[in-house]
């Protein structure tokens, strides 16, 4: 192992420069030892990984080495020649922590009287302000990964960066994993072609594992593994994390948790300002509305989530800097690391579902790391509240985990290349190289490299029809250039890796004498596609805080109304976004597996676990519980592998096929985070016992074989996952206001083209990198194999006459189930039956 | 409930009607859950949107769309001329995606098309994507075509509707039932007027309820002959969501 050490730096070590120590002294503070050596680090030109909680002064610590070394280089000269370069580039993945970090940096920057000019550049930031920025750049620019590829794919980006000193990376942690962390990391390669001499600094939140992060931060190289340098600083006072006490009733099953309103709202009262966190969209309206029909003393409690129009997210966040507000509902639009001043309080609704997530959301009270910080967990059902336990021992023993970095995925490879056609003509050769330094792609063979500049020029089919109409072209001099300005221009309106699920405005409208006024009321917002498809003219919903009546679709918009009712009719379904962490899983079967354990939990919980206990069996570590039992007509089978909604999902539906063939006649299966249940006709105990069913046989690993396979490419998932590869791969157009195609029709002709390429070239590359995203997307197949791994030999059946207690929540899910893949055609000839009914009865 | 009447007389009960057979304006008309219309009384098939070279016609334009679209739809076309062997074949119009479609032909496509056109009677409706007649193609060409009691044309035309067969719209109808959505593209028809669905292999769909659809049907007399999988789902617009 080497660390990267570029030329040295002309900056002594861990010294601070004169005006910098009085600034630290004038507020009365002292650089901390990270800061410092940070500062020496980085000068004598290694490029670092700062690990450190909140309120450790990570963000200064960051900019110290550029500040010091832009405070030595004094004032640039206006019309110095040369043309200007860009210093210090930071990066975050929010773009409101962007904005945020200018007005933090502004106030050292003015009371030093630093030669320094700092500026934003987001999706925001006017077409004028853009242009200005890139012939006449600050020393600092803070922006967002995809104003990051904007800029390298421009013709000017030589010229821009040929001076780069240093780029920050905030909240590393959280952007690395994804798609957007792939694109990102390949727009640091090419930065490091530009300014060979470039340091990077990453700041992150404490991980798991710090050496994928700093090995991300520098190049690699074939033979050998370069890693930057770390800094890791020990969290200061432990938080203080207790589960709500109620004496209410907690719920088997559901995710609303609004047993627990009241006692919340006095926890609210008890605090300055309480931040409460919940997973979705649905559940922050629904307990914001529940909170305000309780609002006796009219507390100032605000509604902030990414589907809300931008003006009233805006107001929300400002009037939270003002500590003008009591309390915050809010969803992961919160979750990154935003300074807001006095949370004393911090409320997370339903389970955690990692811990990492958990600490970085408790990481918001308090932003002063000697005090501890203060949160209430409030599980929202049975399940949760050994998820929240398990969480709390994760949080005290500072256990984390971060999805593990796959291998980069080829679409942003592809929209990458495309990129960097636009920037300059390129060598294929050296491009690779530049691209395998990215260590998200560090073992991407030159075969299937070649395959993606084929994808971008043609499409890369079999048959090759396209030649005519190559987007990039190989010419004369073996360089590939974009065949015409055009190309160019698409790439800029097709840049990033976020591919919304199709949204559509929300817009209310009057109603007078029963019909509906046209247009002109206010926009609120915007609401996924799926969520209106089921909704007839007439049903209300909540949204925003307010009850709203569906009036219909309109081209893009979702026209609504107001609404009288006391309750919504359509039930804000609000299952968990995120799976089951693996890390927790664990937790909660060794938990349920310990009664010693369970002095922790409330009592109704235990006693639940108790009376399972007696009635039936509770499922080991390593065990997987079977338990069948009949129930109207039907026979159960209900399982608990702990693996996370996703992968209980994707064994469901290898479960019904096989049971189908051992003869069970299956029915149907719904799953939870922690269980699935499937139905069917036959007595699956009775089978069992008389040995025409093997349990062996039926979870063995060889369903992820062709089972699989054939099950995959009918999937909707499938479908889904190809979509997204497909917009972010260049194959289909992004959808822009006003002028492109509305996600609907996109969502439409992605589905046909699946169905087209599927079946004409099933070894497509871009059906290769489909498969490989389900795989570990949506699927969760990783761990639905580690989890067979892990039973074989462990299987537990228990054969009942009733329903057992464990298995009563995920039953309770049963009709809750979205619609999929074969349910269709049955709606379809349901529906036709009404019309030969009518035909009968008119005979 | 003409086309009910028609479905009920083909269900057997287990895979349900591949069909659904009714009148408009009085000529008889037979909706294969293929796509298209087939005219039992004058042996003639009617198919519309094509929209051949699709995938061309965005690689053109740079988008790499997979260049399989024209092979799928021209396959699924031959089996279903094989299977009733009419004596005319109407497309009624957006045969080719663009105006150059034709023209930029593959040779293999034009040489199954005009396979296809073999031993039988071939117009062309005119369209909006190709205003142009079909080059190097055999066939007729017109804006509109009279026969029996009905006229083909392209757009359907506000107003005019009896016996108006047009495509153009892409209908496609979302039917509910418990509170679970299923679109699927229809035929649609009032007993006056009937719309065909786009056959191309990637065409998408246009709802009924879309305002475009204003004006075009008698909604109390529309039905939506969806194509299912293997049969057709004949389902009344009035009763789309339960």
């Amino acid at each position: 192992m080497k660390t990267e050490s570029p030329p040295t730096a002309d900056q002594p070590g861990f010294e601070l420069p004169e005006p910098f120590v009085n600034w630290f002294a004038s507020r009365g503070w002292r650089p901390r030892a990270h800061q410092l050596e940070l500062l020496g680090e980085t000068a004598s030109g290694r490029s670092m990984l700062l690990i450190a909680p909140t309120g450790a002064g990570k963000t200064l610590a960051g900019f110290l080495p550029s500040l010091t070394e832009l405070a030595a280089r004094g004032k640039h000269k206006p019309g110095a020649a040369g043309g200007r370069s860009l210093h210090t580039l930071y990066i975050s993945p929010l773009k409101a922590l962007a904005v945020d970090i200018e007005r933090n940096l502004d106030r050292p920057v003015t009371e030093m009287a630093l030669p320094v000019r700092i500026e934003t550049r987001t999706g925001d930031t006017p077409q004028s302000k853009r242009a200005r920025q890139r012939t006449n750049p600050p020393d600092i620019l803070l922006t967002t990964p995809e104003q990051v590829s904007l800029l390298i794919a421009n013709a000017h980006a030589e010229q821009l960066f040929k001076d780069l000193r240093f780029v920050i990376f905030d909240e590393l942690h959280s952007l690395i994993a994804s798609k957007r962390g792939h694109l990102l990391a390949l727009a640091l390669a090419r930065l490091r072609q530009l300014a060979p001499g470039l340091r990077t600094i990453g700041l992150s939140a404490t991980v798991a594992d710090p050496a994928e992060l700093q090995r991300w931060l520098v190049a690699q190289s074939p033979d050998s593994e370069n890693q930057a340098g770390l800094i890791k600083v020990e969290g200061g006072a432990s938080p203080i994390i207790t589960i709500l006490e109620t004496s209410e009733r907690i719920p088997w099953s559901g995710h609303s948790a609004r047993y627990a309103i009241p006692d919340l709202y006095e926890a609210i009262k008890d605090h300055t300002t309480t931040l409460v966190f919940v997973n979705t969209r649905s559940q922050a309206e629904l307990l914001f509305q529940e909170l305000w029909r309780i609002n006796d003393d009219s507390l100032p409690i605000a509604l902030h989530h990414g589907s809300l129009d931008a003006a009233q997210r805006r107001k929300v966040e400002a009037a939270m800097g003002r500590n003008e507000l009591r309390a915050v509902v809010a969803t992961s639009t919160l979750d990154l690391g935003i300074d807001w001043g006095d949370v004393d309080l911090v409320v997370h609704i339903g389970a955690p579902k990692g811990a990492s997530r958990l600490a970085q959301r408790i990481g918001r009270a308090n932003h002063r790391m000697d005090e501890p910080s203060r949160a209430i967990l409030t599980p929202s059902n049975r399940f949760e509240v050994l998820e929240c336990q398990a969480a709390i021992d994760a949080n005290y023993i500072g256990a984390q985990d971060t999805p593990a970095m796959g291998p980069g995925a080829l679409d942003v490879l592809a929209q990458h290349v495309l990129g960097m056609a636009a920037a300059a003509p390129f060598d294929a050769d050296d491009l690779y190289r530049e691209v395998i330094s990215a260590s998200p792609y560090r073992d991407l063979d030159r075969n299937r490299f070649s395959k993606i500049i084929d994808f971008v020029a043609t499409g890369g089919y079999a048959l090759r029809s396209y030649e005519r109409y190559a987007r990039i072209r190989q010419r004369a001099d073996g360089l590939w250039r974009i065949s015409n300005p055009q190309v160019a221009q698409q790439y800029r309106l097709n840049i990033g890796t976020i591919v919304e699920s199709p949204m559509l405005n929300v817009r209310m409208v009057s109603r007078k004498n029963g019909r509906t006024a046209s247009r002109g009321g206010p926009p609120l917002g915007q609401v996924e596609e799926y969520f209106l498809e089921a909704l007839t003219q007439g049903d209300t919903f909540l949204f925003s805080g307010k009850i709203l009546r569906f009036e219909g679709i309109r081209e893009n918009e979702c026209l609504v109304s107001k609404a009288w009712d006391q309750d919504p009719k359509v039930p804000a379904y609000a299952g968990g976004k995120f799976p089951l962490s693996t890390y927790l899983a664990d937790k909660v079967r060794g938990m349920i597996a310990d009664p010693s354990s369970w002095g922790a939990l409330p009592d109704q919980v235990s006693d639940w676990l108790r009376i399972q206990k007696d009635v039936s069996l509770l499922p080991g570590r390593d065990d997987l519980l079977i338990e069948t039992f009949p129930r109207a007509e039907r026979f159960f089978m209900v399982l608990y592998p702990f693996e996370g909604r996703m992968a209980h999902q994707t064994l469901g539906m290898l479960l019904t096929r096989r049971l189908e063939r051992m003869r069970a006649r299956p029915l149907g299966f719904v799953a939870s985070d922690y269980s699935l249940a499937v139905w069917c006709l036959e007595d699956m105990g009775a089978m069992i016992s008389e040995g025409r069913l093997d349990l062996g046989q039926l979870f063995d690993e060889d369903m992820l074989g062709d089972d699989l396979d054939a099950w995959l490419d009918e999937s909707w998932l499938l479908k889904r996952t190809f979509r997204y590869c497909a917009v972010i791969s260049g194959l289909i157009e992004r959808r822009h206001p006003g002028k492109e195609k509305t996600g609907r029709q996109v969502t439409v002709s992605a589905d046909l083209i699946y169905d087209v390429l599927r079946s004409h070239e099933p070894d497509h590359i871009l059906l290769q990198a489909t498969r490989a995203d389900a795989a570990s997307g949506l699927l969760d197949i990783h761990r639905l194999g580690a989890m067979l791994k892990r039973i074989k030999g462990h299987i537990r059946h228990r054969a009942l006459d009733r329903i057992s207690p464990l298995a009563v929540p995920v039953m309770l899910e049963i009709g809750r189930e979205p619609v999929v893949g074969e349910a269709h055609e049955t709606i379809l000839a349901e529906a036709a039956e009404d019309l030969l009914a009518e035909a009968r009865a008119g005979n | 409930m003409q086309g009910a009447n028609a479905a009920l007389n083909q269900y057997d009960g287990n895979l349900g009607p591949v069909t659904a057979e009714f009148e408009v304006n009085g000529t008889a008309v037979c909706c294969d859950c293929a796509g298209v219309m087939v005219l039992p009384d004058s042996g003639v098939l009617v198919v519309s949107d094509l929209h051949l070279e699709k995938g061309a016609a965005f690689a053109r334009r740079g988008m790499m769309l997979p260049p399989y679209d024209t092979a799928a739809t021209l396959a699924r076309l031959a089996a279903l001329i094989s299977r009733y062997d009419p004596r005319m074949v109407i497309s009624l119009g957006d045969s080719f995606h663009d105006r150059v479609g034709s023209q930029m032909l593959p040779e293999t496509y034009r040489e199954a098309l005009k396979e296809l056109q073999q031993g039988r009677d071939w117009t062309w409706i005119e369209g909006n994507h190709d205003p142009d007649r079909p080059s190097g193609l055999d066939g007729a060409w017109v804006r509109e075509l009279h026969l029996e009691s009905l006229v083909f044309r392209h757009e359907p035309v506000t107003g005019s509707a009896d016996g108006e067969i047009a495509g153009h719209l892409h209908p496609a109808a979302r039917v509910v039932r418990r509170c679970k959505a299923v679109r699927r593209a229809c035929f649609a028809s009032d007993g006056r007027r009937l719309l065909m669905p786009a056959f191309g292999s990637t065409t998408g769909g246009l709802e009924l309820r879309h305002p475009a659809m204003r004006g075009l049907f008698d909604r109390q007399q529309l039905v939506a002959h969806l194509l299912g999988r293997e049969r057709i789902y004949s389902v009344a617009f009035h009763r789309m969501n339960g």
